[in-house]
């Protein structure tokens, strides 16, 4: 008993400080970039905004909107990662897995030839609407089986599909390159350009998202002790893989249509997290979740500097950043089964 | 009744059940007639029977040059690719004992792909030629690279998957980064061999690559019982007096040997390494020795087929191949699971 409650003190501490984190890096991210704002015209930004300064000016039009959306992403990613890791039993697994990404871009594509659609709002909504498709179509392929979804074949639904959609997103952009602007967007990722009014609305979605994923955690634990076990212990294995399911493509498909196909996140972050928690999913979701958070904003202000006045896509700084520190992870192996 | 063949000899024996013999009949036909039907189409439309006079008579017939010179070395480099990716893919994931396995996301493809991206905006000024030695070098840099630091006391399946997951991703930041940083025109260079194609390919090319695959080809069919034993886990494996770590060791370099010189010739063709060794599990029994000749011909069937969809059906442009290998691929196998559900 000594030892469990040690391990909770450490935990907590673990938690504590990887908020501590987050905090520094969402105000390192406002503060920093091309022009840098003094700390204390960030906390009046907050406070005491002053539409004459330059400073808050900047931060509400500008860092604002990115350090947002960079946070919201990083979580909902690194979570989404988490689920799916658990829901196909397979480490190589990932968001994309599900056919969110390719799905995304293809729609985008499809809308930007067809019906010449440009406006950046409009794509959100409309990469939102490829990517539950694409995954919904992938569940729907992986659980064909007389045994509902099954693991293997999830993920290998979830490559073909994924294969399709992006050889159909070439084939459109082979007969007609108007698409192509506006889907390097989505190819490589950005956080930054969207408008804090178009991000607001989507927040709630996502924080609910959160949520519901964190209230599940004991039933996931359960879940990955095997799927007889968990029925012989009373659990709704099919509704858990469902409202699992669906938490991934929503959460996936979310981040997609706010920043594009950022990678890295959804597959590694949930190994990083893993290799201090170990599997128990009530602390796993909650960290991974600030991990991503914190990655993904350092990860855009690294972007801003690397090759300045250029920005570097920001999918290239989070593997730069996090390759190290995973493999090393991976080496030192995982501290419970 | 019997159910296989079996031969028995002096030299050694084995069974084919007759059903994968089947298989394996109705998928070399399929590639046939694919090489047929690439021969014929094109540019200039010839006869089937034209395209077997080519061949058969001594005299040159007026088809010979497009035949002989312009289809026919294509053609080969799209097979050998195909097999290549194909076989490597079926090899690591056998090793892995995971079935999303594959050169690409193990970082085989990626550190070919980051050194041949490196070449063309950087070294370009060599001359083409180097292209291959860098993608090569790049190919068995990253294999090294994901083996060593995967390594201790040993290396197991798991840690491999997630060390070769971490130097994939580095291998295509580093891509990425050099494209967002090179001029437009090296860009779309470097775009066009990332998504892979034999395009111009000669009879040059064909000799280049025919050696690498008659060693590793041959070298892997040899090791089929060892690969066999090795995917009923390490414990079994041991038992049945196989040092588990160096077969791995082989295998990666195995895997490498194969991928690595198709890569280089024909550029990142994704998805075959993925998906052909599926549809040949879904065809064949799960017998590495009869996987493996089904694999590589289900590979090359692939990347066959994606070349002549990508140059005939939209004339006069010239698709890459790599584009329309998961256009067929994904179908066909999304068919086979389907197929499958019960």
């Amino acid at each position: 008993m000594l030892i469990s409650y040690q391990a909770v003190g450490l935990r907590s501490g673990l938690v504590l400080l990887s908020l501590l984190v987050l905090l520094l890096s969402f105000v390192v991210s406002v503060a920093f970039g091309q022009y840098t704002v003094p700390l204390h015209s960030v906390w009046d930004a907050f406070w005491q905004y002053d539409p004459n300064s330059i400073d808050h000016v900047i931060i509400h039009t500008t860092r604002m909107s990115r350090a947002i959306v960079a946070c919201a992403v990083g979580a909902a990613l690194a979570v989404s990662g988490v689920l799916m890791q658990t829901l196909t039993r397979n480490p190589l697994a990932s968001p994309a897995i599900f056919g969110v990404n390719a799905g995304a871009v293809f729609f985008i594509v499809l809308f930007a030839q067809v019906f010449s659609v440009t406006t950046l709002n409009d794509y959100i909504w409309i990469a939102f609407v490829g990517a539950s498709l694409a995954g919904a179509l992938v569940y729907g392929l992986g659980s064909m089986g007389h045994d509902g979804l099954s693991p293997v074949r999830i993920v290998l639904a979830g490559a073909a599909i994924s294969a399709l959609f992006m050889s159909f997103t070439q084939g459109l952009l082979v007969i007609g390159q108007e698409g192509l602007d506006s889907v390097l967007f989505w190819v490589a990722g950005s956080v930054s350009g969207r408008e804090l009014d178009t991000i607001l609305p989507i927040l709630p979605y996502l924080g609910a998202g959160l949520f519901v994923a964190l209230l599940l955690s004991p039933h996931i634990n359960i879940l990955l002790s095997g799927d007889d076990v968990a029925k012989g212990l009373g659990q709704n294995t099919l509704l858990l893989k469902v409202a699992l399911s669906v938490l991934i493509i929503g959460l996936a498909g979310i981040s997609v249509a706010l920043a594009g196909n950022i990678g890295f996140i959804g597959l590694v972050v949930p190994h990083m997290v893993r290799a201090f928690v170990g599997n128990d999913h009530k602390w796993l979701i909650p960290l991974a979740a600030v991990w991503g958070a914190s990655l993904l904003l350092l990860s855009d202000v690294v972007s801003r500097f690397v090759l300045a006045p250029e920005e570097v896509p920001i999918g290239v700084v989070t593997a730069l950043i996090g390759t190290p520190f995973f493999i090393y992870l991976a080496r030192k192996g995982r501290k419970h089964g | 009744m019997a159910k296989q063949w079996v031969v028995r000899q002096r030299w050694g024996s084995f069974s084919v059940p007759y059903q994968a013999l089947l298989a394996l009949i109705l998928i070399t036909m399929v590639m046939l007639l694919v090489m047929w039907v690439s021969l014929c189409l094109g540019d200039t439309l010839i006869m089937p029977r034209d395209v077997l006079a080519t061949f058969l008579s001594e005299s040159s017939s007026e088809f010979a040059f497009v035949v002989e010179v312009l289809r026919l070395p294509r053609l080969l480099m799209a097979a050998m690719v195909g097999a290549a990716l194909a076989v490597s893919g079926l090899v690591l994931q056998s090793m892995i004992r995971n079935p999303l396995a594959s050169p690409d996301i193990i970082g085989i493809t990626s550190g070919a792909s980051a050194a041949a991206v490196t070449f063309l905006s950087l070294f370009a000024g060599l001359g083409m030629g180097w292209l291959p030695v860098f993608a090569i070098a790049g190919a068995l840099v990253a294999a090294l690279a994901i083996y060593v630091l995967a390594w201790r006391n040993g290396v197991t399946p798991m840690r491999l998957i997630l060390v070769g997951i971490g130097v994939s991703a580095a291998m295509g930041a580093v891509t990425t980064l050099l494209i967002a940083v090179s001029s437009t025109a090296t860009s779309i260079t470097a775009y066009i061999w990332l998504t892979g194609s034999v395009y111009g390919s000669d009879w040059h090319d064909v000799r280049a690559l025919a050696p690498w695959l008659l060693v590793s080809m041959p070298l892997t069919l040899c090791l089929a019982r060892r690969i066999n034993a090795q995917e009923l886990g390490d414990q079994l494996a041991t038992g049945l007096g196989i040092s588990v770590q160096r077969l791995r060791l082989v295998l990666l370099g195995l895997s490498v040997l194969l991928a690595a010189p198709a890569v280089a010739y024909a550029g990142a063709v994704g998805f075959v390494g993925l998906i052909a060794p599926h549809i040949a599990r879904r065809l064949v029994t799960r017998s590495f020795g009869l996987l493996m000749p089904a694999t590589a011909m289900i590979g090359a069937s692939l990347v066959m087929l994606a070349d002549l969809i990508g140059r005939t059906l939209f004339q006069p442009l010239d698709i890459p191949a790599g584009v329309f290998v998961s256009a067929i691929g994904a179908p066909f196998f999304i068919f086979l699971l389907y197929r499958q559900r019960f």
